[in-house]
């Protein structure tokens, strides 16, 4: 296993009280493995992904886990041997890519540097790979000499990936990456990410979009107010969604071929300083019962995670 | 198509005003410039010598009058350009150089460090800058290095606080984030993502530190805390006329004022108009 996290709890401390962005979180993610973290605004996503590559800012805290990465555990690794690991092992792609590169440089800058800051190479060398770097993200190597306001936001988003991917990472992450993007660009960019599999490389997407998370990824994570409720592989967990939360979330999806009526969920998402007692998505839940006062545990069914009270019996 | 032109002109005049701004105070400060390297071949007399008779009005042989001493005002105001420009600009160097450093480094890192920084300059801001500039030049007492560090202690203040604001909203940017998560180190992040972002920024507040500096200079100099007689400097001389005023000998205070006031008119507009032209701009 490439990555696993283990029990992971990242808390923003704030003056209201503790902000429990990601609680007791435990995923493991393989080799050439393209995995989706699913959920609605706020349900800890981003800090999730966040707190993998340690640039969790304070008033957030890593307060207890483990994220053993290649063996290592990136939680107690230094600062210093913490930045020294992205970019080269871990890589990660934006949301925004209209902001994300520096105006002021030529996107080709931006990739030699990095390249020369962590690699033992010359500037004529750097600027070849970057040239061929920018190629292998569908641009021409000409590209190089572009400032960022002379690209297109799908464009920009490649130069984001080939920077991302400019020191060959064994994890690619993607937060959101093609939100800003229409669609037709959101495809090549999805097509682009998955092909980094066959790099050798895994990949984690976070994302809003069930529908795209389902049509891309080997496996799919689900999170809802902090917790981890639902992890199988991709198929199944959008057949056959085991949480009510995940089928709530597969019933909101719009469908252009099939004429469903659209069930959008009732309710949002709770406050994560006050959550609800027992199962977090209790108030919005049509199954509730009395047993979910209680903190639900973790279940497997079927090789696939779920944390509902509904599967207690199975076990 | 003429009359469109022009609405267009006249509608777009934050820009063409920012401009003729900035042109006029490089007008200004060239003529001065040009006074204070070419002073020899200017003036038409010895600053430091009589000339004439004692305290004449301005005439064609002297364009500016005679002081008490019948020295050329004419002169002594083209010599003593150097001395205002030479204080005033090593003065807003040096506090350009710590000020910037600080502010980048105070924001970048935030913390208690921020904190306790923050907290020195900003009850160092609190004195009026005059104040302040005499209570340091009076410890240090009189002479032209003294000033120079007397006025570079009250300016640091103003960089500071400019350069920490900007950097707080600069590495908040995504595309600092973005630096962060491929590994780049955090002087790689100060000295090329976030200096060249606030480079426009340091320009205008050095203009505008300038303009201020200047009349610092010149009370200090009125004081007698920068060049002794017969040195001439522009607050020096407004001192020396100040006894003669009420006689109506109006000449001797005039004209180094008005000059005081002119050249940090023209460094205010500067600095005003180049922050008129790059505000809109700053956020791409």
């Amino acid at each position: 296993m490439l990555l696993d996290v283990k029990n992971l709890k990242t808390y923003f401390y704030s003056k209201r009280g503790v902000l429990r962005a990601v609680d007791n979180v435990s995923i493991g993610v393989n080799r050439r493995e393209f995995i989706s973290i699913v959920g609605e605004s706020g349900c800890g996503k981003s800090t999730l992904a966040y707190s993998i590559i340690r640039l969790i800012d304070t008033p957030g805290k890593i307060v207890n886990g483990k994220i053993l990465f290649d063996g290592k555990n990136l939680v107690e690794l230094s600062e210093e041997e913490m930045r020294k690991l992205r970019g080269r092992e871990i890589g990660m792609v934006f949301q925004d890519p209209m902001t994300s590169l520096d105006p002021l440089e030529k996107i080709g800058e931006q990739i030699v540097e990095t390249i020369i800051e962590h690699q033992d190479v010359d500037k004529k060398e750097a600027w070849e790979r970057a040239a061929i770097l920018l190629e292998k993200v569908g641009l021409s190597g000409d590209r190089v000499n572009y400032y960022p306001h002379q690209l297109s936001g799908g464009q920009r988003q490649r130069v984001m990936i080939a920077l991302a991917v400019s020191l060959n990472p064994k994890l690619l992450i993607a937060d959101e990456p093609t939100t800003a993007l229409d669609v037709i660009v959101q495809e090549k960019i999805m097509d682009l990410l998955e092909g980094m599999k066959r790099e050798n490389r895994a990949v984690i997407l976070i994302t809003h979009d069930f529908a795209l998370a389902a049509d891309r990824s080997d496996k799919i994570a689900v999170m809802y107010a902090g917790w981890l409720i639902e992890f199988g592989e991709a198929d199944k967990l959008a057949n056959e969604p085991l949480h009510p939360y995940s089928e709530g979330l597969i019933s909101s999806v719009p469908d252009v071929w099939e004429d469903r009526d659209i069930k959008p969920m009732p309710g949002f998402p709770p406050d994560l300083i006050d959550p609800p007692k027992g199962c977090r998505f209790r108030p919005r839940c049509p199954k509730a019962m009395d047993k979910c006062i209680n903190e639900p545990p973790t279940f497997s069914v079927n090789g696939r995670i779920v944390k509902c009270w509904l599967y207690g019996e199975n076990k | 198509m003429e009359v469109k032109n022009l609405a267009t002109t006249i509608f777009r005049i934050p820009e063409v005003e920012g401009r003729w701004m900035v042109m006029s105070g490089l007008a200004i400060v060239c003529i001065v410039l040009i006074m204070a390297i070419f002073a020899p071949l200017i003036a038409p007399y010895d600053p430091t010598k009589s000339s004439g008779e004692i305290l004449e009005a301005p005439s064609m042989k002297h364009l500016m009058g005679t002081d008490n001493l019948g020295r050329d005002i004419f002169s002594r105001i083209i010599y003593g350009s150097r001395v205002v420009l030479m204080v005033v600009f090593s003065a807003s160097l040096v506090s350009m150089s710590i000020g910037v450093p600080i502010g980048l480094i105070s924001g970048y890192f935030g913390g208690k460090l921020d904190r306790a920084i923050s907290m020195l300059m900003d009850s160092m801001y609190a004195f009026p800058s005059l104040i302040l500039a005499i209570a340091i030049a009076a410890v240090l007492g009189p002479s032209v290095v003294n000033a120079v560090v007397a006025i570079s202690v009250v300016y640091v203040p103003t960089y500071f606080r400019m350069i920490r604001g900007q950097t707080l909203s600069l590495k908040s940017r995504l595309f600092v984030e973005a630096a962060k998560a491929i590994g780049a180190k955090d002087t790689r992040i100060m000295g090329r993502y976030i200096l060249p972002n606030i480079v426009t920024t340091v320009v205008v507040v050095f203009s505008l530190s300038v303009a201020d500096a200047i009349l610092t200079e010149a009370g200090l100099s009125f004081l007698g805390f920068i060049v002794t007689a017969p040195t001439p400097d522009w607050g020096f001389e407004l001192s020396a006329g100040r006894p003669y005023l009420p006689a109506g000998y109006w000449w001797m205070i005039t004209f180094p004022g008005l000059m005081v006031m002119l050249l940090s008119l023209g460094f205010a507009l500067i600095g005003e108009g180049l922050s008129e032209i790059y505000a809109p701009g700053r956020e791409r």
